[in-house]
């Protein structure tokens, strides 16, 4: 096991997740989808993690919610503690009393965990009516109020309709009133603006930071996209593989990026700037040679050691440990100081 | 002059919509509703837009996937809107189309190597060895190895399952690629690698593409003009440097404000649009746009303002867009 520090912050934090293992028993052998992984929260901010599809980010998620059946074969380890409350030894009843309330999911597809068959009203006012025991009507009056807060245009008409009734935007509207309806301290949104047009995703986004403000949630924003990255978060998290390999406030991430995956992730989006001005017009994109490993297999040393530029003998065989390289900047990289010299 | 390689002139595409039993046509969906554009050799023209606004409709009703409702499309001058199976089949040749889901555009059951060959056999260009030279060198091409000609699609990752689609669209030597999002599906450093391949092989084989995107970034890196699309109209087409330098339409704006840019350093105020995209099935009178723009007139809800060329290569379908107009901000 990997020594401390594995994490950039440690004062008040909300959410610290030590040391996380999710795998998978399949058939053809063990899928290492979170293969330690360790961070905290801080009250209130915004912390994205990011990475390529199947990086492990939704796995995380799920693992900390403890949204993860039984059945499929898996097997966890670490800890996840909330505001001092250890969750990975709830029983599940003790763990349905907090999700959704003291810590809410939010998914890119709401549909998947809206009711169908219910309103949306008597969807949010029945979280209000487990978790703090509103009557039937109160819950309801606060639903409607919470319909509001999210900005469904005629809120008290809107509580009556059913998901299918509602466009996208509004249903992962709805989503974000059903998750903040409680007051929870962390909200994870897993890519929730992924399945929307631009126009929308900057009205959820900016819904979601405002409402951030004001509730002081802390968001964990799980997303793919490095634009949304730079214009959500304080801090971010790059995962590679199953494992974080770099971690640092979002300015400096993107300023001195020190992972080599981080910089090829970075150099390969074709970039638009504010003034509409384009750094590399129709030249080539930055590349990142080769594709991700199979987590089917032990990964000894380096993860991203087969794509990597600056390899060196070492990285196939040890795994490089998570250092501190400024202030609350952390990756996993042998070869550090030589990838802050390089030119980017 | 010479005709442009592509012309589409006041290209419509409505679809019935059909409910009740015994079914009966309750309404219709505008799905392209008046879209005129040319694309010259060697030029790549995006369309951008949110989805639902028409883009793969335009891209398929081009390649004759679709028959129009109205319109034409003249390739080299020669108008295909209207031909039957038999003429078209050597129209065909010219155009090939790349999807977003290699997955499901690929027949699971065909080699790679049978899946290039296919065209190249269906319009008899190769057989023999001749045919096994022309695919190896095909996928050397566009970047998979020769060997991979033995696998199934569902064998390759993304972006090499992307590759292939490539190889095949590429087999027949045409002169026009649609590509419907072809990288909406891939990761960025995979993305990366297929945008690369695109503009490497449109210089080297003098390809003009149509290339849908719902992604600026992606069009603003790879196309040489832009149109706009907003429920089933171009709103504005220009030049990249135009578009993404000085746009002039409301709706180009806002999607310009609204998509996030990969630099905390640019945190910026944006305009951020309110509302939902309308239906299709019943767009707003007027402006198609004017239920969410900041800047809509009394006008803009009865009067449709035309697509007019407001500076030289800039059209624009806005009233507060005249032709020869200043340009300056526009007042809420
Ligand atoms: N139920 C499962 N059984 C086996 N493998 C799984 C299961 N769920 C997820 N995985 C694998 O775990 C890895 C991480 O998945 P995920 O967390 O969904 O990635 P991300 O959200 O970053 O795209 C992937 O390789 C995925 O295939
Ligand atoms: N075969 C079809 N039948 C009925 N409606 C369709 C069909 N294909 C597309 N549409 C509708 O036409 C509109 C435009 O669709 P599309 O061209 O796919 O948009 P985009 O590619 O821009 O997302 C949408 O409202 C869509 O639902
Ligand atoms: S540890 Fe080695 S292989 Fe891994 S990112 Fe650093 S230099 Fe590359
Ligand atoms: S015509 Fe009117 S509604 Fe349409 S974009 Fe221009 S100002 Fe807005
Ligand atoms: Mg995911
Ligand atoms: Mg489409």
């Amino acid at each position: 096991m990997a020594s401390e520090p594995e994490v950039a912050v440690t004062a008040n934090a909300v959410l610290s997740v030590r040391d996380l293992r999710t795998h998978f028993l399949t058939r053809d052998g063990a899928v290492r989808a979170v293969d330690g992984v360790s961070f905290d929260v801080k009250r209130g901010e915004t912390l994205c993690i990011v990475g390529e599809s199947g990086c492990g980010k939704s796995v995380s998620a799920l693992s900390i919610m403890r949204l993860i059946p039984e059945n499929v074969g898996r097997s966890m380890a670490g800890s996840v503690r909330l505001e001092g409350t250890e969750l990975t030894t709830l029983s599940e009843r003790q763990m349905r009393a907090i999700r959704g309330n003291r810590i809410s999911m939010i998914f890119q597809e709401p549909m998947t965990s809206l009711n169908p068959v219910l309103t949306v009203g008597a969807q949010i006012a029945e979280s209000l009516r487990i978790h703090q025991r509103l009557p039937q009507r109160a819950a309801w009056e606060r639903a409607v109020e919470m319909l509001a807060m999210v900005r469904i245009a005629d809120p008290a008409r809107r509580a009556a309709d059913y998901p299918h009734q509602l466009s996208g935007g509004m249903r992962q509207r709805v989503m974000i009133a059903i998750a903040l309806a409680c007051n929870p301290q962390v909200l994870i949104a897993d890519e929730p603006t992924t399945a929307l047009d631009v126009t929308i995703q900057a009205q959820i986004l900016n819904l979601m930071l405002e409402l951030k403000q004001r509730l002081s949630t802390a968001i964990v924003l799980i997303t793919h996209d490095l634009g949304v990255v730079a214009e959500t978060a304080q801090r971010a998290i790059v995962m590679y593989a199953g494992r974080k390999v770099e971690e640092a406030p979002v300015a400096e991430l993107f300023r001195n990026p020190l992972h080599p995956y981080t910089r090829g992730l970075i150099n390969s989006i074709p970039r638009r700037t504010a003034a509409g001005r384009r750094t590399n017009i129709r030249g080539r994109l930055q590349e990142i040679s080769g594709i991700v490993p199979s987590l089917r297999e032990e990964i000894v040393g380096c993860a991203f050691a087969p794509r990597c530029s600056f390899a060196v003998e070492r990285c196939s065989r040890e795994r490089p440990a998570l250092d501190p390289h400024a202030p609350e900047h952390l990756a996993a990289c042998w070869e550090v100081a030589r990838v802050a010299a390089a030119v980017r | 002059m010479s005709a442009p390689l592509l012309r589409v002139t006041g290209l419509k595409k409505h679809f019935p919509v059909h409910r009740g039993l015994p079914s009966r046509v309750v309404g219709q969906v505008y799905a392209v509703d008046g879209v005129s554009f040319d694309i010259a050799r060697g030029e790549t023209l995006c369309l951008v837009g949110e989805s639902g606004c028409g883009k793969s409709t335009v891209a398929k009703t081009v390649m004759r996937l679709l028959a129009p409702t109205a319109g034409t499309v003249a390739l080299d001058g020669v108008d295909i809107s209207r031909m039957g199976e038999a003429q078209l089949r050597a129209h065909r040749r010219q155009m090939q189309i790349v999807f977003q889901d290699p997955y499901s555009s690929l027949n699971p059951y065909l080699s790679a190597g049978a899946i290039v060959s296919e065209p190249l056999t269906n319009f008899e260009l190769a057989s023999g060895q001749e045919l096994e030279q022309r695919v190896a060198s095909l996928f050397e091409r566009v970047g998979l190895r020769v060997d991979a000609v033995k696998k199934y699609p569902h064998e390759f990752s993304g972006g090499q399952r992307q590759r292939l689609g490539i190889a095949r669209a590429l087999a027949v030597k045409p002169s026009l690629i649609v590509a419907d999002e072809p990288v909406s599906a891939l990761d960025v450093s995979v993305q990366a690698q297929v945008l690369n391949l695109l503009i490497d092989l449109q210089e080297e084989f003098g390809l003009a593409y149509l290339f849908v995107s719902h992604d600026l970034a992606v069009v603003e890196h790879i196309g040489h003009r832009v149109a706009v699309m907003y429920l089933g109209r171009i709103v504005e087409l220009a030049g990249n440097a135009d578009l993404f330098g000085a746009a002039l339409h409301p709706y180009s704006e806002a999607l310009l404000a609204a998509a996030p840019v990969p630099d905390p350093e640019l945190r910026r105020e944006r305009m951020v649009l309110q509302g939902d995209v309308p239906s299709p099935m019943a767009p707003p009178p007027g402006c198609h746009f004017h239920t969410r723009c900041p800047y809509a007139r009394e006008r803009c809800r009865t009067e449709t303002p035309p697509l007019q060329e407001v500076k030289p290569a800039h059209w624009v379908a806005c009233h507060l867009r005249p032709v020869g107009g200043p340009f300056g901000q526009l007042t809420r």
